[in-house]
């Protein structure tokens, strides 16, 4: 049986060419980065030739760009290192409870040293107000931190209405865009973005970097100590193969765009249409009209999402659910609770399905079959 | 019969030796095994940290030594609502209660089989010492353990044949020494992972301040049945029939024991001498009665009986009425705990068992026990 996977928003599979250009990296470019010889120059080049291309992708400039392990990092460092830096300006921060948990989590921590922090809601359609932010901006706001597009639900967030609104405060307007990069057209200046997260092996590139954009006029403290690497800000050897990588994977997905998101749809549709034939019940998770063409988190009223993703994985179907993994058992979604209410049965039935790489047509129809199979089983 | 190879059998893993070990037996055989872990209870520390997640990290470790696929599944609502509500009020009624028994009866080989056969298994393996046979007709038994030192039928005495139909338990046939011996030779991550002990949700905590964290304690007066004053006592719930330690009554002669509680005065009652006649009665009657195989239950039958896990077999008189049995001793029993089951045996044969709530002497049931 063939094992379909529908999990590309969790990470990607590499997209082709990028494994092969990297390997001669590893092998010739062996000096680092910040060596004062041949080698080491040798290596600085490649590594800002692909800061270069990647910025651009965003319309920034390369010296905005820091490379990081990736998206985690990249997040912690927008959210600590804006605070840290900004403290003589005020003492608040904006987010919302929908965030991934690398910024939440970290917002949970800055709440903790002192920094007050607004946790904004969320509406059924898994979208965050723009009126909210508004409403919650003071003068001693010094960092907005507001997702591009929601990872469970793929919802897109109204990232340059938010970037508008900050125009004219002192606050600081921060992005994770990492399940955005790649699928919508990101231009940091024109939205007023200052900061924004992006990973490599979300769009095809490898695992272990991604970048934080951070505008030439952010005041922003390191998080971690060492070397002066990526202009004091962040130290440590760069991983300059890995960087290549995301350069490459980056142009792929950049030059793709428009026909693999209409591929995305189509894909989705299948899904709907297979789903719909089949006469299961499920509904949709988060606003259909403003959602990402990779994801559609799915509800199956009376399934739970512990027997759907075992029965689905022992059928050859990879999916996932929430973001939160305890011991293994999965938690209930703090997204979907923060969009439907903590005791919401949806938020133990839904699943994920993310499409990318390593789908086709045909891999999408089957693997919606046998989901519906499984469904059919479980609720009747 | 399928192949086994066909055959799918959900393997309840606890990141112990004994599941891991069951799981490796039946990959051994061919089966289509794959491993659940069950998580039951959240201990999670102010610094995120929790038992489970340890526990968890190893079941994955094994599952990947022997290639199975493993999953997870939360049953913390259930277990409150069905395992530690029950506990907790058997405590408040003055009872020693036994929730193992209880977990199996009602998660382990309820919730947890219902999930199990959702993802399409056969059956449901654990690590149990126990053994499960079919009787002459076809009907299925349970069997002690062969190693009698392990044997766990005590606490799976609440189990039916029609459930005990689709579990496999496959260490029944096996010496604990022996299992660990398997896990060593495989090299199994587990092999020497210390056996975990007492009540799986206070693990190696002070039960005392476990339990004072969910019940109130009222400290009251520590008496003789006669009326004499002995002390005080921290609350009845931290004491259980026929325990010695931690009454703090000095003196001279023979040490003190408790030998019943009265919960309207809130009174400790306590005796001198391991064989106070106050501790012993002859016989009991039991509720919430489960027999395995239950048309082959006569009305009254003799047969041998625990009243505690790993105690010797005694042999009994049982009488079954009304949803109740009526259990006479044919000698004279010591330190009988309300609250505890009373499992009942012929020969290796596990026949079921019960829940022990009346205590009684000369025909007469003891009225601060129980």
């Amino acid at each position: 049986m063939e094992a379909i996977y529908l999990d590309h928003a969790a990470t990607s599979p590499m997209a082709r060419g990028v494994a092969e250009a990297m390997i001669p990296v590893y092998e010739e470019i062996i000096g680092n980065a910040s060596s004062v010889h041949s080698f080491g120059r040798k290596a600085r080049q490649q590594l800002d030739a692909s800061r270069q291309a990647l910025a651009a992708s965003i319309g920034a400039n390369e010296k905005e760009l820091i490379f990081t392990s990736g998206g985690t990092e990249a997040d912690n460092m927008a959210l600590t290192g804006v605070a840290e830096a900004n403290r003589n300006k005020g003492n608040h921060i904006i987010t919302s409870i929908q965030e991934h948990h690398a910024a939440l989590h970290t917002a949970e921590k800055l709440e903790k040293q002192g920094f007050r922090v607004t946790y904004l809601p969320v509406d059924e359609k898994g979208l965050v107000s723009t009126q909210d932010v508004e409403a919650a901006l003071t003068d001693d706001t010094i960092l907005v931190s507001i997702m591009y597009v929601n990872n469970e639900t793929g919802v897109i967030q109204p990232i340059s209405e938010i970037g508008e609104l900050l125009k004219e405060h002192q606050a600081y307007f921060h992005t994770d865009a990492v399940q955005a990069y790649g699928l919508l057209d990101i231009d940091v200046h024109a939205q007023n973005i200052d900061l924004l997260t992006a990973t490599a092996h979300k769009i095809g590139g490898p695992k272990g970097i991604g970048f934080l954009y951070a505008n030439e006029k952010v005041a922003m403290s390191p998080i971690q100590f060492g070397g002066e690497q990526e202009r004091k800000r962040r130290p440590g050897t760069e991983n300059i193969p890995a960087a290549v990588g995301f350069e490459l994977a980056s142009n792929i997905v950049m030059e793709t765009k428009a026909a693999r998101n209409q591929q995305y749809e189509k894909y989705k549709q299948i899904l709907i249409d297979t789903f719909t034939e089949s006469g299961i019940d499920f509904g949709i998770n988060g606003d259909p009209e403003k959602t990402v063409s990779t994801i559609i988190n799915v509800r199956f009223p009376g399934a739970n999402v512990e027997a759907l993703l075992a029965n689905f994985d022992l059928s050859g179907v990879a999916a996932s659910s929430g973001s939160a993994c305890t011991a293994g058992s999965v938690e209930p979604s703090h997204v979907l609770s923060a969009m439907f209410g903590s005791e919401s049965p949806v938020t133990t039935n839904s699943i994920r399905f993310s499409f990318g790489l390593a789908n086709t047509e045909e891999n999408v129809k089957e693997a919606a079959e046998r989901i519906a199979g499984i469904v059919k089983r479980l609720t009747s | 019969m399928k192949e086994n190879k066909n055959t799918r059998v959900v393997v309840g893993m606890s990141g112990g030796v004994d599941s891991s070990v069951a799981a490796l037996l039946l990959k051994e055989q061919g089966y289509d095994v794959v491993g659940i872990f069950m998580k039951n209870w959240d201990d999670t520390d102010e610094f995120g940290v929790c038992t489970a997640t340890e526990d968890f990290d190893d079941v994955v470790r094994v599952c990947n030594q022997l290639d199975i696929p493993y999953y997870s599944v939360n049953f913390e609502k259930q277990y409150w609502d069905k395992v530690f509500t029950y506990f907790l009020d058997e405590y408040k009624a003055g009872r020693t209660p036994n929730p193992d028994v209880m977990c199996n009866k009602e998660i382990k080989f309820k919730a947890f089989l219902d999930h199990a056969l959702s993802l399409g298994a056969d059956y449901l393996a654990t690590g149990h010492y126990a053994q499960v046979a079919r009787d002459e007709n076809g009907s299925i038994q349970m069997l002690r353990g062969a190693d009698d030192n392990k044997d766990q039928t005590y606490f799976l005495n609440q189990l039916s044949s029609d459930v005990l139909e689709k579990v496999m338990f496959p260490l029944g046939h096996l010496p604990k020494p022996e299992v660990r011996k398997i896990a060593a030779d495989y090299g199994l991550v587990t092999a020497a992972k210390k056996d975990s002990t007492g009540i799986c949700f206070i693990g190696e905590r002070n039960f005392k301040t476990f339990l004072s964290e969910y019940l109130p304690a009222q400290p009251g007066k520590m008496m003789t049945l006669d009326g004499i004053e002995k002390g005080n006592h921290d609350g009845l719930m931290y004491y259980t029939i026929g325990q010695r330690q931690g009454l703090g009554i000095g003196g001279s002669g023979d040490p003190w024991f408790v030998v019943g509680k009265n919960l309207e005065d809130n009174y400790l009652y306590v005796a001198q001498g391991y064989h106070n006649d106050y501790l012993y009665s002859d016989s009991l009657v039991a509720t919430d009665i489960n027999w395995v195989q239950p048309d082959q239950i006569e009305e009254t039958f003799t047969c041998t009986a625990k009243f505690r896990y790993r105690q010797k077999d005694s042999e009994v008189t049982v009488t079954v009425k009304d949803d109740k049995a009526y259990v006479a001793f044919k000698e004279s029993q010591r330190a009988i705990t309300p609250g505890q089951a009373v499992v009942f045996y012929q020969g290796d044969i596990c026949l079921g068992g019960g829940t022990i709530d009346e205590i009684i002497k000369d025909n007469k049931a003891l009225q601060y026990v129980g």
